[in-house]
């Protein structure tokens, strides 16, 4: 039986030998099956064992195993070998993010930036004050934001993120969005300072790459967008009448 | 000047002349920059468009079709630099640049629709 | 077909790691390594051409208000400087800019409605109202309204 082989071009960093990252070569073979994450492993059980890599459940849920293939972020886990025969392919750490080694990211961040953005239900009668009541038809307004597993592609596909460091980012700003949508929340008010901001959804452009990579159709794009018409209300209604009630600057 | 309270009017111009723009423009451009001088349609006399132009509605259109887009195009161009050269520490000069091109449209217009 | 534990000699099309008089770390951890962004980074992807593209229309849009404002002043001027208006609009060099300004002006609407239905997500009892009910009649009045200046512009 023969079983096509495949070059794979790994990034490799180690901060106490390396000044930059370079590109070592693995022949792996490509059982039909098999995943980048397949590859990766094969060459850490056999070729070279101090390959350095996330990974998790391998099927796509954990959001741990994005890597940029071929420059287009992807899952390791859900990107199949055989579809880049004859080869080769090129596996690099996320875009947009500080190389710890090999491809292994830094993401601390992103999680400030997403802690900021108040990820989870602000109710003033929260906390076993009984059932939240929601139709369907409710659910459906924010579920499809509600898919991300933070695998940070879309951060790695947005150039924003890149030229911009302090820009908030399109996983946080559609996660927000997600609770902002939810009809349980409350909080949507005390969002709004944290998102319309430069920093928040007004640093977006509608690159849209990052509704493009998303492994889960989240769709943050969209979910920035419909929050700058909102904000966008909202901000000229305050500008032009700021006799209303002034939010809690934090 | 580019600070949380401001951004969303600055948004809402760019997005009011991105819709102008998108839908009388390419009109305008197609007629007198390339179907005339191409000879695809014949010349408009002068009487004619004077006459066309001193009417308060087209005054007004005519206001509305030259600033707004200015402003679309100061929001744009205003990232493009940001993004695109990465000028990012010559952001009050940008700003000023861009918007000062849109305001002081808008008041040239004003001047010739008013002056017509 | 597995080579037990060998490695195989790593080719490195960079340029090779220097080593350091001392392993790079900081305080704590060893330094990490920030991939520089260039300024042609827009360059990389064919999305991100498009993405440049379509934010230079914007240079078109402000072209067209330019002529349109030089177009205004020559026709409220006199029969002589409107035709000086016409025969610079008629020299090859300004008939291709404005060719090129139009395609431009063109992405600029196309991307425009196309991106409309994106920015609000309208719901019917429930069910996701289609992109193409937002975009189709934002093209419709863009035919119509064309139709209109020319309309209106010819029959002077």
């Amino acid at each position: 039986m023969n079983i096509p082989m495949i070059e794979m071009q790994v990034a490799r960093y180690s901060p106490e030998h390396d000044t930059q990252p370079y590109l070592q070569r693995f022949e792996v073979p490509v059982k039909p099956e098999w995943v980048i994450l397949d590859g990766l492993n094969y060459i850490k059980d056999k070729l070279d064992g101090t390959l350095t890599f996330r990974w998790s459940c391998r099927m796509g849920i954990c959001g741990s195993c994005g890597y940029m293939v071929n420059n287009e972020p992807k899952l390791g886990c859900a990107t199949f070998l055989s579809q880049y025969l004859p080869g080769p392919i090129k596996i690099e750490p996320l875009r947009n993010f500080p190389v710890v080694r090999d491809l292994v990211v830094e993401i601390s961040d992103f999680l400030e930036k997403l802690k900021r953005v108040k990820p989870w239900l602000i109710h003033e009668n929260g906390n076993g004050a009984g059932e939240y009541l929601q139709t369907p038809s409710q659910l459906e307004e924010f579920r499809q934001h509600s898919m991300c597993i933070n695998c940070l592609l879309c951060y790695a596909a947005c150039p924003i993120s890149g030229l911009d460091p302090v820009f908030i980012g399109p996983a946080a700003l559609a996660l927000a969005q997600r609770y902002n949508k939810d009809s349980r929340d409350e909080g949507a008010e005390e969002r709004m300072a944290i998102l319309s901001h430069p920093e928040g959804i007004w640093g977006c452009t509608f690159v849209g790459e990052c509704t493009k990579v998303c492994p889960k159709h989240v769709d943050p794009a969209g979910a920035i967008q419909q929050y700058k018409l909102a904000a966008a209300i909202e901000g000229v209604k305050q500008f032009l009448m700021p006799w209303g009630q002034r939010q809690e600057e934090r | 000047m580019v600070n949380k309270e401001t951004e969303p009017i600055f948004w809402t111009l760019f997005s009011a002349g991105g819709v102008v723009a998108a839908l009388f423009l390419p009109a305008q451009l197609l007629l007198f920059g390339i179907a005339v001088p191409l000879g695809w349609v014949h010349v408009p006399a002068q009487a004619g468009m004077l006459a066309l132009l001193q009417s308060p509605i087209t005054r007004i259109y005519l206001l509305i079709v030259c600033s707004l887009p200015l402003f679309h195009f100061a929001h744009r161009f205003r990232y493009t630099l940001y993004d695109g050269l990465q000028i990012k520490h010559l952001n009050e000069m940008v700003f000023a640049g861009c918007y000062g091109v849109a305001v002081v449209g808008t008041l040239l217009a004003a001047y010739l629709v008013v002056t017509v | 077909m597995s080579r037990a534990g060998q490695a195989p000699a790593p080719i490195r099309p960079m340029p090779a790691p220097q080593q350091e008089t001392a392993p790079t770390y900081t305080e704590f951890h060893p330094r990490w390594y920030r991939p520089p962004i260039s300024t042609y980074w827009w360059l990389d992807k064919s999305a991100y051409v498009k993405f440049i593209l379509r934010e230079l229309s914007s240079v078109a849009v402000a072209w067209t208000v330019a002529l349109l404002l030089v177009q205004i002043r020559a026709i409220s001027r006199g029969g002589d400087a409107y035709t000086r208006f016409l025969h610079r609009m008629s020299s090859p060099w300004m008939i291709a800019i404005n060719i090129i300004a139009f395609a431009f002006l063109l992405l600029h609407s196309i991307t425009w409605f196309n991106l409309a239905p994106k920015a609000m997500a309208v719901r019917v009892r429930g069910i996701r109202v289609p992109g193409l009910l937002i975009s189709g009649p934002q093209y419709v009045a863009w035919i119509a309204i064309t139709a209109i200046i020319f309309a209106i512009v010819l029959t002077r």
